[in-house]
């Protein structure tokens, strides 16, 4: 038997929405130019041109009388790089982006490893919530906040003598280079507030990295006779050194740029980002401050090169 | 003799309040050695967990599982003689596959030229020589099953674990497969507890089947017991065609409360031998076969015949003739 089925007659009259839509459909090459030709202005003119702009003024001079910068090419600010000062500032710094890279894989990987592997559904939300919620208030205020509470006089201290522990703390600050006077006026707090400002981008990248491997791959290791620490070896870890670079190139490029925090925590000593202040605000001397900042760059540079070298993006 | 496998009075639960479910449901279950035993059943079936629980993936709420004769229900996967060829493979993707397939030894701490060696004479038993330099995302779906297999074996297991194997591949890739699993297990000697939905796969390939339905074994049996003679309903309801007779109808056509006749055992009766006659009201083609749907009194009979010759169409009057050997009687409360 059959069954009658009538559909309503097609469309007739299209509008020019409709008309738009049905060419870029046909021509999906175009759709793709319109949708990258803003973004690719906006790094080409803005990113691009900004970053040629430095690089030439790192060849260029000032006028050590008048102040005024001096269009002529000159290898004087590579050279005043290298005075021991300057390498000082420059290596100071990447140790410090170094450790605290370093500090946030070992704090962020079982967070970012719980979060991927034993959380689901409004715990996970809770988690990511937990993780981000630092990132929801100025960057100031936690970094002024964290002078307090790092302070002689502060919360921190104020623990560790609850917990008879104040020996402890003393101990620390009397070690040479990374102590101080209190927490708040060493190196040491310097590290502990980087470390806290940069550790959720450290745990983000790896969580999804983790989340990305199948469990199936983990039963497989087991099952073929890899103890838990094994499969964590030969499997998680592999798999999950995307993530780390990722975000390790996050955290070591933020320390490498910051100068507002070793400015308000830490002993006097300068960092790159303090320099490049420094020399283009209150010296007015932009070409130095433009070869300085050259510094983060090749050393992010040479960093991604290594981490190439190590099979981090073999598995992307 | 030992049992390769044995499962005594198995459950396993999942979740918990209101919403748990009992997944395996005190199931026992000998498997012998050498033999290539298949757990068949629907998706939900619990058969993935009884396969999972003895590679020691998930852990039993109640009972004992033995492998071996060695009770082994709670010991973690690492620790057990089986090893388990995965649905979707899980090879390692940042391994060659050769590293894959060496992984085993590697943990073991065999040396690289030993584990090298055993490797490729691996890869060439499951007929992938040369290709342990390759990366498993170059394979195709055919290989990295090949490739699952061979990393599963070099261990040598007591037993072997499949789940699914089979099921992402297309049907001529999937029939040459399932020869050569079955020439595999019988050169190796080794006991292949084989989990699929797929009745035809079941058959051909096993030396005994398991059907399980809702967490519960329904039979256990050589594929010829399982599909001539079904314990249960759902037993042959599942595996093949079946025509089930109840009721009025059964007791008319075959002196039985309830029964079971494969379409394939009826034929067109000529004149003298017909059991039943009535209308046709569906013919479907099958290439190999015609299935004829017949209205006998209100009860629908399926039956297969030769796609050739002069063939019923809907509408026509047709008796039907069977062997009283292809009337299989079933319990009348059978679920």
């Amino acid at each position: 038997m059959a069954v009658a089925l009538t559909w309503p007659p097609p469309p007739t009259r299209f509008g020019l929405l409709r008309r738009v839509s049905d060419r870029l459909y046909r021509t999906p090459r175009l759709l793709l130019a319109l949708l990258l030709v803003p973004p690719l202005l906006w790094f080409g003119v803005f990113y691009l041109g900004s970053l040629f702009t430095l690089l030439a003024n790192a060849f260029f001079q000032i006028d050590e009388y008048s102040g005024r910068v001096v269009r002529e090419l000159t290898l004087k600010n590579f050279a005043a790089l290298a005075e021991p000062a300057n390498l000082d500032v420059a290596l100071r710094t990447v140790t410090m982006a170094a450790l605290v890279t370093l500090a946030s894989v070992g704090l962020g990987f079982p967070v970012a490893h719980y979060m991927a592997r034993h959380t689901s559904g409004a715990t996970k939300a809770l988690c990511y919530i937990a993780v981000m919620l630092p990132l929801w208030s100025s960057y100031l205020v936690r970094v002024y906040a964290w002078k307090l509470l790092l302070a002689k006089e502060g919360a921190v201290s104020w623990l560790a003598a609850q917990l008879h522990l104040g020996w402890l703390l003393d101990a620390l600050l009397a070690l040479p280079v990374v102590g101080g006077n209190s927490l708040s006026f060493s190196p040491l707090g310097t590290f502990v507030v980087f470390v806290y400002l940069w550790l959720p981008f450290m745990i983000l990248p790896i969580q999804a990295a983790i989340e990305r491997i199948p469990s199936s791959l983990l039963e497989a290791s087991g099952d073929l006779g890899a103890a838990p620490h094994e499969t964590f070896r030969s499997v998680i870890l592999p798999l999950a050194w995307p993530g780390v670079a990722a975000g390790s190139i996050l955290t070591f490029s933020l320390t490498l740029g910051d100068y507002i925090v070793p400015q308000v925590i830490g002993d006097s000593t300068l960092f790159i980002g303090q320099v490049v202040s420094l020399q283009q605000g209150v010296a007015g001397n932009i070409p130095f401050a433009a070869a300085f900042s050259l510094v983060p760059i090749v050393v992010v540079g040479a960093y991604l090169w290594f981490v190439k070298r190590q099979g981090a993006f073999d598995a992307l | 003799m030992t049992a390769a496998v044995a499962l005594e009075r198995v459950s396993c639960e999942f979740g918990s309040g209101p919403n748990r479910v009992r997944a395996v449901d005190a199931i026992d279950l000998a498997l012998e050695p050498g033999e290539f035993f298949t757990l068949l059943g629907p998706s939900g079936s619990g058969k993935t967990t009884c396969l999972r629980m003895i590679g020691g993936f998930t852990l039993p709420a109640a009972g004992r599982i033995l492998i071996g004769g060695v009770d082994m229900t709670m010991q973690p996967p690492y620790a057990r003689p089986v090893n388990t060829v995965f649905q979707d493979y899980a090879l390692f993707p940042h391994m060659t596959v050769r590293e894959n397939v060496a992984y085993a030894l590697m943990v073991r701490g065999t040396g690289k030229a030993e584990r090298e060696r055993r490797a490729d004479a691996l890869l060439d038993m499951v007929r992938l020589p040369g290709l342990g330099e390759r990366r498993p995302a170059q394979l195709s779906g055919g290989q990295r099953q090949r490739v699952a297999l061979a990393r599963a074996l070099i261990n040598q297991p007591q037993v072997l674990l499949l789940d699914e194997p089979l099921g992402a591949l297309d049907l001529k890739l999937r029939e040459q497969m399932q020869g050569e699993l079955k020439a595999l297990q019988k050169s190796l000697g080794i006991t292949f507890l084989f989990i699929t939905h797929d009745q035809h796969e079941a058959l051909s390939m096993s030396d005994r089947i398991g059907v399980i339905d809702r967490g519960r074994l329904e039979q256990v049996g050589t594929p010829r017991a399982i599909y001539d003679t079904p314990a249960t309903r759902f037993v042959a309801r599942f595996v093949g065609a079946a025509n089930l007779l109840d009721g009025e109808p059964a007791r008319r056509l075959t002196g039985h409360a309830a029964a079971l006749l494969r379409p394939e055992r009826i034929g067109l009766a000529n004149g003298h031998d017909a059991r039943a006659t009535g209308t046709v009201t569906d013919v479907q083609y099958y290439g190999a076969f015609l299935r004829v749907t017949v209205d006998v009194g209100g009860a629908r009979i399926s039956a297969d015949l030769a796609a050739a010759g002069a063939l019923p169409e809907p509408g026509a009057q047709v008796a039907l003739r069977w062997d009283a050997g292809a009337v299989h009687p079933l319990a009348a409360d059978a679920r």
